[in-house]
């Protein structure tokens, strides 16, 4: 028997966690790391769910693999991004202002 | 508090230091690393909730693959050893940014906590019936999933790798 406050305070926690991680980082590459731990809480909650007998077609072990997935195909595309930006600018920094349409219109 | 409670707590608890540490540490590649041990804790968690299964899958794929691509992107991306002083923030910024995990935390938490009614049973589903699920009523948002890895794998290559070098149109180089 587990009671239900755990998995729901975990999930909460890692969201807010994950925000803050996002909020707080200017490495383009570790955005991602906050973007994880959003993701990770949301798949607490869905398995929380199925744990509560509100499991119809197993949805609650199937989205979660579908979820995870999703979330690796993300981090394909976004670290593609992040390492054509670094090409093209020489920084990660995401605080730093953008050049890129300057650089193109320049001789 | 049952064994599983206690199993559950000892999983958060690690699942939340290690997601922490791996937003508030300055090193770039323990930032990565404290990623692992959360998600170890949420796998953890994850199997007291009775998901064997999706916690194998999140080791294997987040823990064996997404992390080894940051730990590349990381390399890639020349991360200095040591703590990252190009990219620190100010206290300003961080303050803002931990209030709003705060409030977000304590959003969800308002929301969600009103909702755990008791304690459930650990959930008994078999993966043989995830599995008949999978390829019986879930098998188009699959093989449509299929397509979404293959798109994601031609995307990032073609992102990634950049203009070719013998077109002089649209070769930008810095």
């Amino acid at each position: 028997m587990i009671h239900l406050v755990g998995p729901y305070l975990l999930a909460a926690a890692l969201v807010g966690l994950g925000v803050a991680g996002i909020a707080v980082r200017r490495n383009a590459v570790l955005l991602l790391v906050g973007v994880e731990l959003v993701l990770s809480g949301g798949l607490v909650l869905l398995l929380t769910t199925q744990a509560t007998g509100a499991d119809r077609w197993a949805a609650g072990s199937v989205l979660p693999l579908f979820v995870i997935t999703i979330a690796a195909a993300e981090v394909v595309v976004a670290l593609a991004v992040v390492l054509a930006v670094f090409r093209l600018r020489g920084s990660i920094d995401l605080d730093a202002a953008s050049d890129a349409t300057d650089r193109e219109e320049a001789p | 508090m049952t064994a599983l409670d206690t199993a559950f707590a000892a999983s958060a608890v690690l699942a939340v230091l290690g997601g922490l540490f791996a937003v508030t540490t300055r090193h770039v590649v323990h930032a990565a690393l404290w990623l692992v041990v959360a998600l170890l804790g949420v796998a953890g968690a994850l199997l007291v909730l009775g998901a064997e299964l999706v916690a194998l899958v999140l080791v294997l794929v987040y823990v064996g693959a997404v992390v080894v691509l940051v730990l590349f992107a990381l390399m890639l991306t020349r991360a200095p050893i040591g703590p990252d002083r190009a990219h620190a923030v100010g206290p300003w910024r961080a303050a803002g940014a931990a209030l709003l995990g705060l409030a977000t935390a304590g959003l969800l938490a308002s929301v969600l906590v009103p909702l755990a009614d008791g304690t459930v049973r650990r959930a008994d589903v078999s993966t043989t019936q995830v599995a008949g699920q999978l390829f019986g009523t879930w098998v188009w948002p699959f093989e449509l999933l299929s397509l979404l890895l293959l798109a994601a794998l031609v995307g990032g290559l073609a992102v990634a790798r950049g203009p070719a070098d013998d077109d002089p149109a649209t070769g930008v180089r810095p």
